[in-house]
């Protein structure tokens, strides 16, 4: 199934390639990362230029950004924007080096298109957004992209004029000539600008001159929308004729549909159609309500022989068990770990369980289709927009590229919308296929839907000894046990190595500090509960680990858990300018205030490229953990758009935060416990720390991701802090300090 | 059977289910898109509209309970302390995903409309209701204080 998809989207980027690049003037073609794919390429309709006298009038179109004759310049995002901001930092990239004004910049989604919109940091054949990648595969692409028009500008300034390329000037959206005595908007040159031969090569901009690029505070292009109620999200889209749906799905993972009854569901008032998918029973009403109600009066019958029916308490006893046995592949192997623990000095252990959680997104799953012999058309928050594409052409029996999809503003996805299966874009397509395309229609996940729908981050258990030999050495082993993410995924066959999934294990003691002897392997249970990538993926539990027990050896050691980290980070200057920066900025090195049941605790980790540290101070009363501030310094390489940064360090906290004191999925006998915010709780207003100090590390590197990475290192500061406060280890997500109290005494 | 719901001034008359929660029938029979669903249960705030000045969940009331009301929702929210919330929303840079961003300005707007210059408590207490997975948090609470600061100042504030 998974593979069958992944062959479908490879055979439509091949079929699709060659004839484009014919078409479009392809300059050079490559796909590999940082080398400027795709270049320079005139969109169809306007490669041979407007022609004729209008000509001047036309727009300048090419595939990353748009310059119109109302003189705005629309650049065109290949990435889902879902919160993180990329809707400002890409034209930040275009902005800067085709010298505009922030003013006249717009933005908008490309369609699913590959190799053109392909992600650069995935190989380029697929065009996805994760992994905290799309500023970073981003980067070299769009400054080519605003260079390249910047010339074509000036080239076309120079030929009006009759002066000099070399001697024009492009500022602000403004191109002049001061001999000359000329100047013109980009407006006014697009349409003769679009005349002129693309460059082959175009000059970059030296990173000490950029004056968008690094700009404190650069407005975010979508903040005014999404302020006023006039963001469109994929829930918002309105076709005429449109009808809504919702889907019964399985009481537990792996069951299936036998039979049901539509009866009773069919003779309310709204209802339009019941109809079998293959992942449920789709009810479709004339609106939201009335598929509702529906679904209520739907009768399915299950065949649950072959679901999942054992409950999280179960799975946790058999993830023990794993841990203590000898079945696991290896992760890392380095020295010579049992010599060493069994001669250590000090010797610390410990045992961690971390539940499966929802991600949750504010806007629930929603999809709308529209469907003819011919044609498909989605609308959604795509993050795996080719994929999805794929799928959704698997589900109607059509070509891929008989799929058009619309990348609209997602309502938050924190990895939700970016799944192998494209579940919820498969299930739309599903109902438009079962229903003929009488009429549009729009599937809706209620909230009860999300959360018991699964792909969950992974249940996780982690058993891991410590110590510190006699030379001052750290021995490190660790059994981390928990399902895989990507095998049997079309991912397996890119990510998956010697039998290792990253997502499952990466990130470990061993890869982040100079440790000689350490030992990390991997038990993957077999689950029926389908899980996925949240938010930061594995760093969420392996940096809870690792950062718990760092502090603990610190502890045992007698040192300073700062001084304890920089001394063990040797070969990672990055980590260490991260630490030593949130240290400073936190006063780390001033006695903190010796109150009762007030503490402070540190945490660094390097996830997707960047290194995030953060020292957490807390107040614990009554067994209630209340984060009051966190410092946080990032080192995510050249800062584009700083306060986005800012941003989603703050978010990345808020969200860690929300799993460290709430989150919780647990299943019995295979039915999910939760159904909504009443028993899935996450962070509200009056949890979040009342400060948050978000520093940025200079840096001249290539910039890399900052969606996730402020996620990992909050949970383990918060821990940190409350042993400092209290004594008490914190080990089990989400913290129960009440019950890890009992346990302690 | 028909009912008839004054949103944001103007009257309409609808052929639904008096049970259907006044959301559903602003989204889906009224076309106002701007105030979104998140729960359905009034646990998450992003339904949030102003009924006679009130913030309420629309997610559960039924339009029944409605008729005759001044239903206002982020389409025609034009109060000085919705405009002072707005401007603050996009001066602060608030927004991340922004689905939840309606039914935090409404809040936010009705919080400021009863106490002009709310404490951190205050605001906490009042916006406990409305949740952000983006987790703006810490810069909802800094715009609130900015919009009050412009509301006590009587400079006019825009959108």
């Amino acid at each position: 199934m998974y593979f069958r998809h992944t062959e479908v989207a490879a055979a439509s980027a091949a079929a699709v390639a060659p004839s484009e690049m014919t078409r479009r003037q392809f300059l050079r073609l490559t796909t590999l990362a940082g080398s400027g794919l795709t270049l320079g390429i005139l969109m169809p309709g306007c490669g041979t230029g407007p022609g004729g006298a209008g000509a001047a009038s036309g727009p300048l179109a090419m595939p990353f950004l748009r310059i119109a004759p109302d003189n705005t310049v629309t650049v065109i995002c290949k990435h889902l924007e879902a919160g993180q901001g990329v809707w400002t930092g890409l034209p930040a990239i275009v902005a800067e080096e085709l010298d505009a004004s922030w003013e006249q910049m717009r933005v908008e989604s490309a369609p699913a298109r590959v190799p053109m919109y392909g992600n650069l940091a995935m190989g380029g054949k697929v065009q996805l957004t994760g992994g905290s990648t799309a500023v970073a595969n981003s980067w070299q692409q769009l400054r080519e992209a605003g260079a390249t028009a910047r010339a074509m500008l000036v080239a076309a300034a120079a030929k009006a004029w009759g002066v000099p390329a070399g001697e024009i000037k492009v500022s602000e959206g403004v191109v002049s000539h001061a001999g000359a005595a000329r100047k013109a908007t980009f407006g006014e040159l697009a349409g003769l600008a679009a005349k002129e031969p693309v460059p082959t090569q175009v000059t970059l901009k030296d990173p000490g001159t950029f004056k968008i690029i690094g700009r404190e505070k650069l407005p975010r292009l979508d903040a005014r929308a999404k302020s006023t109620g006039k963001q469109q999200f994929a829930i918002d889209v309105m076709l005429p004729g449109m009808m809504t749906a919702v889907v019964m799905r399985p009481p537990r993972f792996g069951a299936k549909v036998i039979s049901f009854d539509a009866s009773k569901a069919k003779a309310l008032p709204g209802v339009v159609d019941v109809v079998q998918i293959p992942r449920g029973v789709a009810v479709v009403g004339r609106d939201m309500w009335s598929a509702r109600k529906g679904r209520e009066a739907l009768s399915v019958t299950w065949d649950e022989s072959g679901a999942e029916k054992r409950g999280t308490a179960e799975l946790m006893k058999q993830y023990r068990a794993l841990a203590r046995g000898k079945e696991a592949v290896t992760v890392v192997q380095a020295g010579d770990v049992e010599a060493a623990l069994a001669h250590a000095a000090k010797r610390v252990e410990g045992e961690f369980e971390f539940p499966y959680l929802a991600h949750a997104p504010m806007e629930p799953l929603t999809a709308v289709c529209s469907l003819s012999p011919e044609k498909c058309e989605i609308w959604a928050g795509c993050q795996f927009h080719t994929v999805d594409q794929a799928n959704a052409a698997a589900a109607v029996g059509l070509k891929p590229e008989q799929v058009t999809i619309n990348t609209l503003a997602a309502g938050g996805t924190f990895g939700r919308r970016a799944n192998p299966e494209s579940d919820y874009i498969s299930e739309v397509a599903s109902i438009a296929k079962a229903t003929g395309g009488k009429y549009p229609v729009r599937l809706i996940w209620t909230r009860e839907d999300d959360i018991t729908g699964g792909r969950y981050r992974p249940l996780n258990y982690h058993r891991v000894t410590a110590a510190i030999g006699k030379d001052g050495k750290v021995a490190y082993r660790q059994r981390v046990v928990g399902q895989s993410i990507i095998i049997g995924t079309p991912f397996e066959a890119m990510m998956v190595k010697n039998g290792v999934d990253p997502t499952a294990v990466g990130g470990s003691a061993a890869e982040q500090y100079d440790l000689a002897d350490a030992h990390i392997s991997w038990s993957q249970p077999q689950v029926g509960v389908p899980v996925l990538w949240w938010r930061s993926v594995e760093n969420t539990h392996m940096a809870f680990s690792k950062e718990v027990m760092i502090d603990e050896l610190a502890h045992a050691a007698g040192q300073d858990p700062v001084a304890f980290r920089l001394a063990l980070l040797g070969k990672h200057p990055r980590h260490i300018g991260a630490l030593k920066l949130a240290a400073e900025k936190a006063g780390w090195d001033a006695p903190f205030p010796k109150e009762k049941g007030r503490g402070r605790g540190v945490a660094v980790h390097e996830s997707f490229g960047s290194v995030v540290a953060q020292v957490a101070e807390v107040t614990v009363k009554a067994d209630k953990i209340t984060v009051d501030r966190v410092v946080c310094a990032v080192d995510c390489g050249i800062a584009v758009t700083p306060d986005v940064i800012r941003a989603q360090m703050q978010s990345g906290i808020g969200y860690g935060l929300s799993a460290a004191l709430y989150g919780k999925i647990t299943l019995t006998d295979g039915h999910v416990d939760q159904t909504n915010f009443h028993q899935y709780q996450v962070l509200r207003i009056n949890d979040m720390p009342r400060v948050i100090e978000v520093h940025i590390v200079p840096s001249t590197n290539p910039p890399s991701g900052v969606g996730e990475p402020g996620t990992p290192p909050i949970a383990p500061a918060v821990a940190n802090a409350v042993r400092a406060a209290t004594g008490i280890r914190l080990h089990t997500l989400p913290f129960d300090l009440a019950a890890a109290r009992r346990a302690h005494a | 059977m028909s009912i008839k719901l004054t949103v944001n001034g103007d009257t309409r008359e609808l052929d639904i289910d008096p049970q259907m929660p006044l959301l559903w029938a602003i989204r889906d029979h009224l076309q106002l898109t701007g105030t979104k669903f998140g729960c359905g249960m009034a646990l998450c705030g992003a339904c949030t509209v102003h009924i006679d000045g009130q913030a309420t969940r629309s997610c559960v009331t039924p339009v029944a309970a409605v008729q005759g009301k001044q239903i206002t929702t982020i389409e025609g929210l034009s109060t000085a302390a919705g405009h002072a919330v707005q401007g603050a929303w996009i001066g602060l840079d608030v927004p991340q995903c922004g689905y939840c961003q309606s039914g935090q300005v409404m809040s936010a707007a009705a919080l400021l409309a009863g106490n002009p210059k709310p404490s951190d408590a205050d605001i906490d207490a009042a916006m406990a209701g409305n949740i952000c997975r983006c987790a703006t948090y810490v810069r909802i609470r800094a715009a609130i204080h900015q919009a009050a600061q412009t509301l006590a100042s009587g400079a006019p504030a825009t959108a």
